[in-house]
């Protein structure tokens, strides 16, 4: 059988049978593959451990008819640790891999530019970087823009005319000026806005420096965009608890 | 595919946990070449286990009445509570007679791409329970994947404003194999949960 070999992240696992998974991993190379990771169940399984969600592992994988087989695995960065004894890390992680595996829709399609923005966000996540919410609203916006749903935070998202405007409309694509306004749409504060672009530009400067009042209203505005380009909703984003056990910030 | 009746069964068993089709086609044809009395047996067996067999209003074990036979059992002791995710997580901890304390079943663990959250499990149930009982130790026995570790953490975090001791089973090295086997993520938890032996 011929094998391959990637750089991956597991996003997530499913039992299957009486001890195997089947493990959905995003990979450097071959985009999403879906692959049986044998006896990892058994207490006595050394991959395992490996094959868990937000590893980051290399891994060697059998080409098989139906489902690719795993082979070998080595760890690259144990990210599980760190994010699963954290609960507020633990749900925003789960997002973030979520919503990579529902934006590469095909497997072995190439998605580098997912799995770079997919890597950094967990990283950043694990190191604990940045404000766990700051950090899960960048990587939601970055990763809708390459995957071409990226919104405007600044110029009118229907007309293009140059912002800053007003009001925000999801089903729009972002900011809308005072002619393109559907009726009913929220009207952020101009920090929020602000905020937002320096997330999807990754301006961390500024996002650090953000009240949590428009961290709060960034969050709402993120969720109601992702939830409204995604047509299978994101289950796990409701859940996202945003208070971490020991952030910097909240150490003050 | 097969005509009618072996068909429907292959595909009903075919439908239970760790039965894929060709296990499912082995125990249908198993059964078709049975003695009818044995499968009879079979059959009233499942049926008594659905009439008789509930989950303990206490602990949500499986349960003949509406308490558990640990539940009712005097002997235990009521100061020390395992949380466990399920029902089969108790059979697997009282085959060690290693804890003489009672049990929490949550029902499973926290996993929100599933949409299962903390309120879909039996977690108020829970702190119910040590307000009302008499327990000085929760011992945290999730699984040790990492749904299994999340629903640990949060239940850390909630438990600790309780004052209880909350603990958690130590993960580590597979008792009979070598330290060089093990993988790094397997041994950095039992570096974590090493004990002092002197
Ligand atoms: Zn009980």
């Amino acid at each position: 059988m011929p094998t391959y070999r990637d750089e991956a992240i597991v996003l997530r696992t499913h039992k299957l049978g009486e001890a195997d998974r089947i493990v959905t991993m995003l990979t450097r190379k071959h985009g999403k593959v879906r692959a049986v990771a044998k006896g990892v169940r058994r207490t006595s399984s050394r991959i395992g451990a490996r094959m868990e969600p937000f590893m980051v592992v290399d891994v060697q994988l059998y080409e098989g008819r139906n489902l690719d087989i795993v082979n070998q695995v080595e760890t690259i960065q144990p990210f599980a640790k760190a994010i699963a004894d954290d609960y507020g890390l633990f749900t925003a992680a789960t997002a973030m891999v979520e919503t990579a595996d529902k934006l590469v829709d095909h497997e072995k399609e190439p998605a580098l530019q997912q799995y770079r923005l997919l890597r950094g966000g967990l990283n950043s996540l694990a190191g604990r970087e940045h404000d766990l919410g700051l950090v899960l609203d960048a990587y939601l916006l970055r990763a809708f823009a390459v995957a071409g749903w990226a919104a405007s935070f600044d110029a009118c998202a229907t007309c293009g005319r140059p912002g800053p405007h007003r009001a925000f409309s999801a089903v729009a694509g972002g900011a809308v000026c005072e002619n393109d306004r559907p009726s009913g749409v929220a009207s952020p504060a101009p920090e929020t806005f602000r905020l937002l672009t320096a997330l999807l530009e990754g301006d961390w400067a500024t996002a650090d420096a953000s009240g949590p009042r428009h961290r709060r209203e960034a969050a709402g505005l993120v969720a109601a965009y992702t939830q409204f380009h995604l047509e299978r909703k994101l289950r796990s984003l409701g859940m996202v608890d945003r208070t971490s056990e020991s952030h910097p910030e909240e150490e003050e | 595919m097969y005509d009618g009746a072996v068909q429907d069964l292959i595909d009903e068993l075919g439908h239970l946990p760790g039965i894929g089709p060709k296990s499912a086609q082995r125990i249908a044809f198993h059964l078709l070449s049975t003695d009818p009395s044995d499968v009879r047996r079979l059959v009233e067996t499942i049926q008594t286990v659905k009439e008789k067999v509930r989950f303990c209003e206490v602990c949500g074990n499986v349960a003949e009445g509406e308490r558990c036979r640990v539940c009712l059992d005097p002997r235990r002791s009521d100061e020390v509570l395992c949380v466990v995710e399920e029902a089969k997580d108790v059979v697997a901890i009282e085959r060690t007679r290693e804890f003489r304390g009672r049990y929490h079943v949550l029902g499973g663990a926290i996993d929100p791409m599933a949409g299962i959250g903390p309120d879909d499990l039996r977690i108020k149930d829970l702190i119910a329970r040590l307000g009302n009982e008499a327990v000085r130790e929760v011992i945290l026995a999730t699984d040790p994947n990492i749904e299994g570790e999340a629903t640990a953490t949060y239940l850390a975090r909630i438990l600790a404003p309780l004052g209880l001791r909350v603990t958690r089973l130590a993960s580590g090295l597979p008792v009979g194999g070598d330290l060089e086997y093990a993988d790094e993520v397997t041994l950095g938890r039992a570096f974590e949960g090493r004990r002092v032996v002197t």
